[in-house]
Order: structure tokens, then C-alpha cells, then sequence
């Protein structure tokens, strides 16, 4: 758990995070893995925890009939991965497949909303944080929209 | 920081005017509607010297002429190496060409990158789509003269993995020790192994001192504002970052005003400016 708690204090995304709230956060959290090709979830499924990547790289895609699974984005190294265990209904919305092998650290969802409930102060940096992640999301996806490149097939 | 542009030496306007004679050696497809055409001069043996981030009016006879970036290596004086992407008339009739045919050049026009000027510091080289091009010769420059630059970094993003220009270049200049290269797709099927996702993004997760970083970056408009907010965001001087700039050249001597940008003309005072040359007007419509 020291190991988990030095990784998560040095993590961009809980930078400046007071020791308390850092205590209750690795509370929830826990070393994964995922091999070359392991799904870390899938559409529809319950949304019940969020990924801190370490190492390796993740491509979230959506299936589309008659064009097969076509990737969205691909997250890797120190990007932070789901949201949609903090708004209800709690389902993910899109599959995550791993392209190579992939470090995580999961913080368990249910966990994490039961502490931020009892603590809104910890409720209020997570949004915060999680809010800023879901603004560079948006600024990439609507820059993507744009297609700049254009003039492709 | 405070880096100028270099500013060329503007040919003579006789000269500058007229098209000199130019043979295709060679034409590669680079993808589905991009080419490069290794051009050799008719009538002389060395091309005129040109500097990285200038362009040349290329002249498809009987068709029209077009300012296309010199892709190729400045310290090669036997041709002008040109990636072109076929967009109109004049642009799919050099991509038309065969070995041997016969086009125009005008040129070296323009100011170039400050590669020079960044010796000691890191570099930055951020391309969007066929950006790719003019920021070659600043690489290769770069790369010949590696010991004098700190960091040297590469980011390009392309829409597909099909776009992608000098494929087997970027896998070379990945495998050296010294540079780093970064490249993502907007778009892609699950077969692509690598990262998805603009180009902006790639900024925050780089390797360089932002305080001591000149950033050249070339691509659509848009991408390079939110480039230049990314690069801002990471602590670069406003005046270490440089963008080439495109308009619609004419003369390429700034004669014609048809470039002109704010208080300056394109052909003449960029396509290459510092930031902070263009600050005022970068972000302004209708310029």
C-alpha cells in the first residue's frame, strides 16, 4: 500500500491532494494488469472503477455493425481512463481493449462515491479534477470533428 | 528568448519572376493524393541554395502556378524535392506529371525556420497533415548538426494512418537514440497499433524544457492555435514558438499584395513568423 500511496501522491492528477483525502483515495485502489488484446471493459457494462495508467497502452473503441470496432482514442502512459463510474447510471459507454501490456492502478468506483459522499470536500476535488480531464476529452473530440486534415478518403 | 525568423535574401525581381526550366528525375506517391517530385534544373547544374521553411511557385505549364514548400534536404544543391497534395487544378497536374516532364520554379521565396538560432536549446518540431513537409528540411538540418541542439522532438498527427507522409523516415529518425517521434491518427481501425488521437495531445506528455524549447509548427490554422495553447500551458515563451503560415501567393515577391497578412505579406516577410510577430492578428478573423 506505500507503493500504491508514493505512485498516486506523484500522479499529475492527484498532485496537491491533502494526505486525508490521498489516504481514503488509495483505500480504493489496486494493481491490475492487462495483457495484449484483454478487454479492461465493455459497452454497457457496469461502470465500477477508474484506471490510472502506468505503462502500456489502452485504445477505447466503439463497435459499429458493418465496420467493426473502430478506435476513439488511445490512452497510455500516466493518462487517467474513465469516467463513467462517477455519473449515474454507471455503465461504460464505449469498450477498452489493451494493445500491448498494460500497468494499472483501478480505483474501485462504488468505493470512491460512498467516501466522496461522506466527505464533499474530497467529492469537490474529484469532480474538479475529473472535470478538467472530461474539458481536454472535449477540446480533442471537437478538434477531431473538425476533420483539419481533410480532403481525405 | 527573442529568436527572429531569418529573413532570406530576396532574389532580384527580373529573376524572381521568371520560371526557370525544371525536369521531373523522379515521382513518389506518398499517399492517395500526395506526391513528391524530385525536380532537377534544365538548364543548370545546381538548384539555387534554399533555406528550411521557404517555398518555390511551381508552374504546371498550361495550368497555373502554386507556392509549394521545398520537403527536401537544404544541403542538396542537384534538386528541389517537393511534396505536393492534389487539391485543384494546378496542384493534380504536378501530381500528374511523369519522369521527364517539364514544370516551372520560381524561387526560393520566404523566410525560414530559425534553426540556427536554436542551436543550445531544445526543439520542438510540431506538424499537422502535410505540415509534415516544410519542417523536413528543418530536420534534416537539425539532425546533421545533432550535437548542437538539447532535445529534439517530433509530433505529428495525420487523419489516418493511410495519410501519414515519409513513412519509412519517420521509422528511421524513431530508432535513433536522439530523437524523439511521436505520431497519431485522428482516425483508425482496430488493426493500428499506435496512439489515436489530435496532435495537441501529444504536447503535454513530450520530453523537453519548456524554458529553454524553440517550437516550430506547421499545419492547418486551427491546429496550430491550440498547439500554440498547449505549448503556452507547458511554460514556452511565447517568443520561442514559430508557425508558417499559408495564404493564397501570387507574385511570391510581394508585389501583388494578394498574401498579405495584417501588416505583412506572407511570400515575402513569413511564410515562417515568430508568434509574436503575428500575435495580434493570429487568432483574428478574415485576416
Amino acid at each position: 500500500m506505500e507503493t500504491l500511496e508514493r505512485i498516486l501522491a506523484e500522479h499529475p492528477f492527484l498532485h496537491g491532494l491533502a494526505r486525508p483525502h490521498l489516504e481514503l483515495i488509495v483505500g480504493c485502489a489496486t494493481n491490475v494488469r492487462f495483457n495484449p488484446g484483454q478487454f479492461l471493459f465493455h459497452e454497457g457494462e457496469e461502470a465500477d472503477r477508474f484506471y490510472v495508467i502506468r505503462h502500456g497502452k489502452v485504445r477505447v473503441e466503439l463497435f459499429t455493425p458493418g465496420r467493426g470496432p473502430i478506435t476513439i482514442q488511445t490512452v497510455d502512459d500516466g493518462d487517467i481512463l474513465g469516467w463513467s463510474w462517477l455519473l449515474a447510471p454507471y455503465q461504460w459507454h464505449f469498450d477498452a481493449q489493451a494493445v500491448e501490456l498494460t500497468r494499472a492502478i483501478a480505483l474501485d468506483g462504488e468505493c470512491l462515491r460512498t467516501k466522496c459522499e461522506r466527505d464533499h470536500d474530497l467529492g469537490y476535488e474529484m469532480l474538479k479534477r475529473f472535470a478538467q480531464i472530461m474539458q481536454q476529452r472535449m477540446d480533442a473530440t471537437r478538434l477531431q470533428l473538425l476533420d483539419l486534415y481533410g480532403n481525405s478518403r | 528568448m527573442a529568436i527572429a525568423a531569418e529573413k532570406s535574401q530576396p532574389p532580384l525581381h527580373g529573376e524572381s519572376l521568371a520560371p526557370a526550366l525544371y525536369r521531373v528525375h523522379s515521382i513518389r506517391r506518398e499517399t492517395h493524393d500526395s506526391f513528391t517530385l524530385d525536380v532537377r534544373p534544365q538548364n543548370a547544374l545546381n538548384t539555387p541554395a534554399f533555406a528550411p521553411g521557404q517555398f518555390n511557385m511551381v508552374y504546371a505549364y498550361g495550368c497555373g502556378e502554386v507556392p509549394i514548400s521545398i520537403s527536401g534536404d537544404p544541403a542538396d544543391h542537384r534538386r528541389f524535392v517537393h511534396t505536393i497534395r492534389a487539391v485543384g487544378a494546378a496542384t493534380t497536374a504536378l501530381c500528374g506529371l511523369k519522369k521527364n516532364g517539364t514544370l516551372g520554379v520560381r524561387g526560393p521565396f520566404g523566410s525560414h525556420w530559425p534553426v540556427d538560432e536554436s542551436a543550445g536549446s531544445d526543439v520542438v518540431v510540431v506538424a499537422g497533415g502535410i505540415g509534415l513537409a516544410p519542417l523536413r528540411p528543418a530536420l534534416y538540418r537539425l539532425l546533421a548538426e545533432r550535437q548542437r541542439y538539447g532535445r529534439i522532438v517530433l509530433l505529428y498527427g495525420v487523419r489516418t494512418p493511410g495519410d501519414i507522409l515519409f513513412p519509412r523516415e519517420l521509422k528511421q529518425w524513431r530508432a535513433q537514440f536522439d530523437l524523439e517521434v511521436h505520431v497519431t491518427v485522428d482516425r483508425a481501425t482496430s488493426d493500428w497499433q499506435g496512439r489515436v488521437g489530435v496532435v495537441t495531445t501529444l504536447i503535454r506528455k513530450a520530453t523537453f524544457d519548456p524554458n529553454n524549447t524553440v517550437a516550430m509548427v506547421c499545419g492547418p490554422e486551427v491546429m496550430m492555435r491550440f498547439t500554440l495553447l498547449e505549448l503556452l500551458s507547458r511554460g514556452v515563451p511565447a517568443d520561442g514558438v514559430f508557425l508558417s503560415m499559408e495564404r493564397n501567393m501570387k507574385c511570391g515577391v510581394g508585389l501583388c499584395g494578394h498574401c498579405q497578412y495584417g501588416p505583412t505579406f506572407i511570400c515575402k516577410d513569413g511564410p515562417v513568423y515568430p508568434y509574436t510577430r503575428i500575435a495580434s492578428t493570429f487568432a483574428t478573423r478574415e485576416i
